[in-house]
Parts: structure tokens; sequence; C-alpha cells
């Protein structure tokens, strides 16, 4: 028998009821077999943590992460992948399927899975592909890979853009409960050769934009075959104060869509391309000021459910090209919670309750994950739980990162580095204390 | 001046002195011995990721008439195709021992990149939709001499730009110069044509070519490129040219003297026609020429006032 007991901690359990849960403000949390118990119950040989003056979270969830492997050793691995993810504090992730080969057989996703567990960092649970080798074409073997337990499928990099394709993907997982996250961009109105928010900015620098109209006017389509089919839309990377209005309007007819925006959306915009450093190049791009203000409102309010990192790796000389030629992506598991406590918390945007519900609740709740996860913390159930400093702050160096890549867009930037502890399914995963 | 990657980053001191110099290197062209020894030793590579001949031939024969070694370097088709990075064929060609790299590149801000990567002098010759300085120097120069000598002689001159201003390094450069320079540039496109964010450049934008031509001292045609028709920004040439073509009946309307230019290669008959390109006060030629002696005078500056071994 293991016993953990973790004591002075200040428990943030988020919004949600449970009549098992601990109580927030929970001081002392004990953990047996990687559950949780009654701290009352511990006995004198549990390993013991003071944390006094910190906080535990329920753990992070990453909805949206690019491992690379298999295909892309070279710019990350699972291994690798998971350990930043749980020096950022993440105690599960979704891996994106556009590895090589693509996530789109049973096989594949279980593949992913079983690295996953054997790497031992973060709970990885593999997202499948929605068309065959992401062509957009043919649909994946989509209710093979749910009977393994997949919950959530996407093209992601590419829109499913096939209006048709869409709406028979939608129907077709409805009854295994699954969901579509959908890489929303018109491929067409964009154009192949698209890196930059289309504005003032494109304009000056000469680089081909996207228009905000490319996100926006998928997302409402989206909406519409969602509510044709009475199914699940998950929106990924949200990135436009117009998206944000089309979200509002969706969730208002009542029709399911769930959204996200990642971290490196709250914080930098279009001005970061100024110097035409690829490190700045990312799918969806930065954009203006207003639309950084709609999204940390949309986030605040609840219209974007749930922060996710959009984590993508990319061997050095994929990004030593020229701007318009490099690869699009930045890393971000690391760096997460610290932008999302910057530009919510310490900016008063959102509460701690509130923080939780979109870095764990929500993601949670969006892939189904169950198991503990994406729930406040349960007697008895699996201990996911990250334990964090949130006034500790650090510059960030790329070079220090666990990840095999380092296109890091916080180098050299003064952020919140609050992680200090990660639990994932019991164990300890990542720890500095 | 270390490198000229843009327009934007000259002082009007640093044009003034580039157009005054290209003027003395300008009488070279008539000399029987076109040679002058002021950068014997020095090594110019033109580094051509994207094709242009005129452009090379021109940094080609500027370097030679300096004395420079001047070597060509095609690296045609993208370097992510060829499965090189843009820094690895640049730590290449610098290794090699290099003074000047003129770059050439079909993708935007790739010369100050490279300023990252290599000690040489960086002179942008043209990156993907974003600036061509030397085009707009030697426009400035074929103007400033049209116009009547001193800088002065651009203040309040209304300059039309027109074509495909969003796809055109040459009108971006030029905006930049002109307006330094005082003169006001007026941009004739399509909406098709005109970039996102243009209202913020500072500069007078129309859709309506013939509103704009009689009142304006200088039109710069830009070539347009035919693919950008089946890219849905116009429907047939014929459309194009009624809408936006120099044709003769506008060449009439202009004012006596107003000046004709073109950064080349011409597409007679679509955006411009013989008449026009042949006319009195046609520039093209004269343009043409002073892309040496602009870029001799670039060349110089930058390389010119080192020490030599
Ligand atoms: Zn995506």
């Amino acid at each position: 028998m293991t016993e953990l007991l973790i004591s002075g901690v200040r428990l943030v359990t988020g919004p949600d009821d449970h009549a098992d849960a601990l109580p927030a403000g929970t001081q002392d949390i004990l953990i047996v077999n990687g559950r949780y118990a009654d701290p009352s119950q511990s006995s004198a040989d549990a390993t013991r943590i003071s944390a006094d003056g910190l906080t535990a979270i329920p753990g992070l969830i990453d909805l949206h992460t690019h491992l690379r492997e298999p295909g892309r050793e070279d710019a990350e691995t699972v291994e690798t992948g998971t350990l930043a993810a749980a020096r950022g504090g993440f105690a599960a992730l979704l891996a994106m399927p556009n590895t090589v080969p693509v996530t789109d057989t049973a096989e594949a996703a279980e593949y992913i899975r079983t690295l996953g567990e054997k790497a031992g960092h973060a709970q990885v649970f593999p997202v499948g592909a929605v068309s065959k080798g992401l062509a957009g074409t043919e649909l994946a073997e989509l209710g093979l890979m749910a009977r393994t337990g997949v919950t959530l499928f996407s093209d992601d990099g590419h829109c499913v853009f096939d209006s048709r394709l869409m709406r028979r993907a939608l129907e077709y997982v409805r009854p295994f409960g699954a969901r579509i996250a959908q890489h929303s961009q018109d491929p067409r109105l964009a154009g192949p050769d698209a890196c930059c928010h289309e504005g003032e900015v494109s304009g000056r620098l000469g680089l081909p934009g996207w228009p905000s109209a490319a996100e926006a006017s998928v997302i409402a389509r989206d909406a519409e075959l969602t509510k044709l089919t009475r199914s699940r839309l998950h929106v990924c990377h949200v990135s436009t104060a117009e998206s944000v209005d089309v979200l509002r309007w969706a969730k208002k007819r009542g029709i399911d869509v769930t959204a996200e925006v990642t971290p490196h959306h709250l914080l930098l915009t279009t001005a970061e391309v100024e110097g035409y450093d690829p490190t700045y190049k990312v799918n969806p791009p930065l954009r203006p000021d207003e639309d950084v203000a709609a999204l940390v409102g949309a986030l605040a309010d609840g219209t974007i459910d749930a922060v996710a990192t959009d984590h993508a790796p990319h061997a050095r000389h994929d990004k030593e090209h020229a701007f318009g030629d490099a690869a699009y992506g930045m890393v971000g598991l690391e760096t997460a919670l610290g932008v999302v406590v910057e530009t919510m918390i310490n900016s008063g945007a959102l509460d701690w309750d509130g923080l939780v519900s979109r870095t764990s609740l929500a993601p949670g709740r969006i892939a189904r994950l169950g198991d503990g996860l994406g729930v406040r913390p349960v007697f008895g159930a699996p201990a996911n739980l990250t334990v964090i400093d949130p006034g500790r702050r650090a510059t960030v160096d790329r070079d220090a990162s666990a990840s095999l890549s380092r296109n890091n867009p916080y180098h050299g930037r003064e952020l919140p580095d609050p992680v200090m502890i990660t639990i994932a399914a019991g164990a300890i995963t990542y720890s500095r204390v | 001046m270390r490198h000229l990657l843009s327009t934007a980053d000259l002082e009007l001191t640093d044009v003034t002195a580039i157009l005054d110099l290209a003027e003395e290197m300008a009488d070279v062209q008539h000399r029987s011995i076109k040679k002058l020894p002021a950068l014997r030793g020095r090594t110019v590579v033109n580094l051509f990721f994207e094709d242009s001949t005129r452009t090379r031939s021109s940094f080609e024969i500027a370097g030679k008439w300096l004395s420079a070694d001047v070597i060509n370097i095609s690296a045609k088709g993208s370097s992510v195709s060829k499965g090189e990075s843009l820094r690895d064929t640049v730590l290449t060609v610098a290794a090699m021992g290099v003074d000047a790299l003129v770059i050439r590149h079909m993708t935007s801000g790739a010369p100050l990149q490279v300023t990252g990567w290599t000690d040489a002098h960086v002179i942008n010759a043209g990156d993907g939709m974003h600036e061509h300085p030397t085009q707009a120097l030697l426009d400035a120069f074929t103007l400033r001499r049209h116009f009547g000598g001193d800088t002065g002689s651009f203040s309040g001159r209304r300059i039309a730009i027109v074509g495909d201003i969003t796809h055109s390094r040459v009108a971006r450069s030029n905006v930049i110069l002109l307006k330094k320079l005082g003169a006001r540039p007026v941009l004739v496109a399509p909406p098709t044509l005109m970039p996102a964010g243009v209202d913020s450049w500072g500069c007078e934008v129309s859709d309506d070519l013939d509103a704009v031509l009689g009142g304006v001292d200088a039109v710069m045609m830009l070539r347009v490129q035919r693919e950008r028709m089946s890219g849905g920004y116009f429907p047939t040439p014929r459309e194009y040219t009624i809408g936006y073509g120099l044709t003769r009946e506008r060449v009439s309307a202009l004012k006596p003297g107003t000046a004709i230019c073109h950064p080349g290669p011409m597409n007679r008959g679509l955006e411009i026609s013989a008449d026009a390109a042949d006319a009195a006060n046609s520039l093209i030629l004269d343009q043409v020429a002073a892309g040496v002696a602009v870029r001799m005078s670039v060349l110089y500056q930058l390389l010119g006032g080192e020490d030599q071994q």
C-alpha cells in the first residue's frame, strides 16, 4: 500500500458539485494507492509532502497536443512530450492524429495508447482522424476507433471542408457519444500560402493572409450541421472575435458546440510577426489586440469552454526557412498554465474556480475521459492533481525544456511559473518540492 | 548603412546620398572602359531563389563595373522542396567568404532573416510580396532626373501606381520611398488587387484609373500576372485592360510631360499599350539604365568605405 499525504495545501476544486467530493479549501490531501482517501485515516508511514502556502487544483488536461510520434521522433516523442506535459502540470492529454502514419485505425489508436502507458508521464488519449489519411474525402474507421475508447475525432491541421463529409462524420459518431473536433478554416478562402492574419500587418509585410471570415464561416456552417445531425462539435483553437460571436449565437440556440482557445492566442498578437521570425508562425495565426481581448472575454464568460495548448513541436531545421516556408506551430505544454494565469487570473478576467473549470473540468468533460479526469477531486477516485505556487515567476528558457523542440514563443519573457507537483492517475509525475 | 532590406529603413539623407552617388556612377556608363577599381578584391554573391534575369544582370554589371568579383548562385525552387533550410543554404554560401549577399526570394522577409546568419552585407533584391528597394531607388532616380534635379522636385508630385498592388513589392517600396521624398502616391487597382490594411499606408487609394490620370505627374504601371486571372482577381485580360490598362486613349488623357514608368518585364497589350510603352515621355528604358547606376551606388555605399585587405 502506498500512501501520500500532502499537507498545508489550499484545494481549489472548481464549481462542479459532487456528494463525495473533497471540500474546497481542504488543507490535507491523502492519496492511498493512487486514490483520494480521508486524510484523518492517514497512517504514520505515509510519505508526507509539506505544501504550506501552495494551491492544489485538479490535474490539467490538454485537449490538443501534437506528440509527433510515430513519424517525426526528431521533433518530439511520446516520452519527451509527456515529460513536458508533466512539467506543465498536465495529468492527461489528447494526442492529435496527424502523425506518420496517421491515427486513422483502431490499431493506430491502440499503439498511441501503449506508447503513452510505456512513457508513464501523463495519461495519453489518442484522437482519431475523421478522414482516412486526413485526406478529407473518406471517413476513417470511426466506429472501430470509438470501440477502443476514442472519444474525439479530428483532422486537425486540415479543415474537414467537404460539408457532406462533415455532416456524415457528425452523424456517424453520434451513437458513440463522440465529438468531432474541427480545425475551422476555409482552405479556399485562406489559400495554400496563407501564414499571417489578414489585415494591416499582412498587407504591410507582404505576407499572404487569412481573413477572420475563413474561421468564423466554417464554425457557422458546422454549427448548422451539428444542429441538423443532433450531434456534438468541438471547435479547435478559436482565434477571432467573429468566431466568438458565432459560438455565442450557436450556444444560445442550444447546439452542442464546445470550443477551445490556446494560451498563445490569449497573450501574443500579430505584432510578433513584424520581424518575420518563424517561431511566431502558427496556424491559426496570431491576431490583433481586439481579437485577443475578445478571446479573453469569451474564455471568462464560458463562450469558450477550455484552454488547449496546440503544442506543436518542430525540429530546428523545419523552422529555419523563410517565414512563408517554415512549419506552422509553437510548443506550449510547459508554459500553458503560466500564460493562462498571467492573462486570465493576474488580469482579473477569471477566478481560480473559473481557471480550474477551463483547464481541467471542461476539457475532461468535452473528451469524456472519466477515471477521475475532468471532475473535482472525489474520495475513492484516482488522483489527478496539480500543486502550484500561484505567485512564482520565472524567465522562460527554451533550452531548459523537456520537449525535443525549441520553437518556444516565450523565450526570454518573464511569466508565472507555477507548477510544483503533478500527479497523474495517482502517481507523482513531476515534482520540484 | 549595413544592409539594404527595406526602403523603410532608409533615412532621407541615405536616399539622397545613394541617388547623388548614382549620378556619378551613371557617368561610367558613357565611358569606353566602364570600370572603377572601388571594390577590387570584394566578393558579391547574387543568391537568387527566384529567377530574374533583369535584376540579376543589373546587379552583376553593377558589381563588375566596380571591379568586384561577382558570383551568381541560382537556388531556384523553394529550399524546402530541396530539403535544405534557408539557414543552411546561407551558411554554405557565406562560408566561401562573401562580402555582400544580394538576395532574391519568393517569400517575404527572407533577406531580413538572412542577416541573422551571416556577417555579410545583405541587399534585398526582391522578397515575395514585401519590398524591392533598389527598384524603388532606381524609379526615384529616374523620376528625379525627369522632374529636374534636386530632391525638392518631388514635393507635392502626385504619382499613380497602377495594377496589382497586393502582390507587388515594387508598389510597397515605392509608396514608402516616394512619401519620404515628399511625393503623394496614389494607388489604383480593382478592389481584388488592393491589399488588406491599405488605408493605413497614408496615401490616396482609388479603383477609378480615369478619375486619377488627369491629375498626376507620373504613372507607374505594375506588371500583372496572367495567373491572377485563374485566382479570380479579375475576369479576363480584356476586362482588365479596359478598366486598368494604360491604353492609347488614357495616354492622351495625361497632362503633357507626365512620366510613364514600368518595372518590367511588360505585358504589352495587357497593363500597358505599345503606344504608352514607346511614348516620348516613357521612361522605361531610362529605368533600366538607372538600375545599374543605382546598384553601383548601393554596393559602393555598403562595401566601399570598408578597409580593404
Ligand atoms: Zn489545428
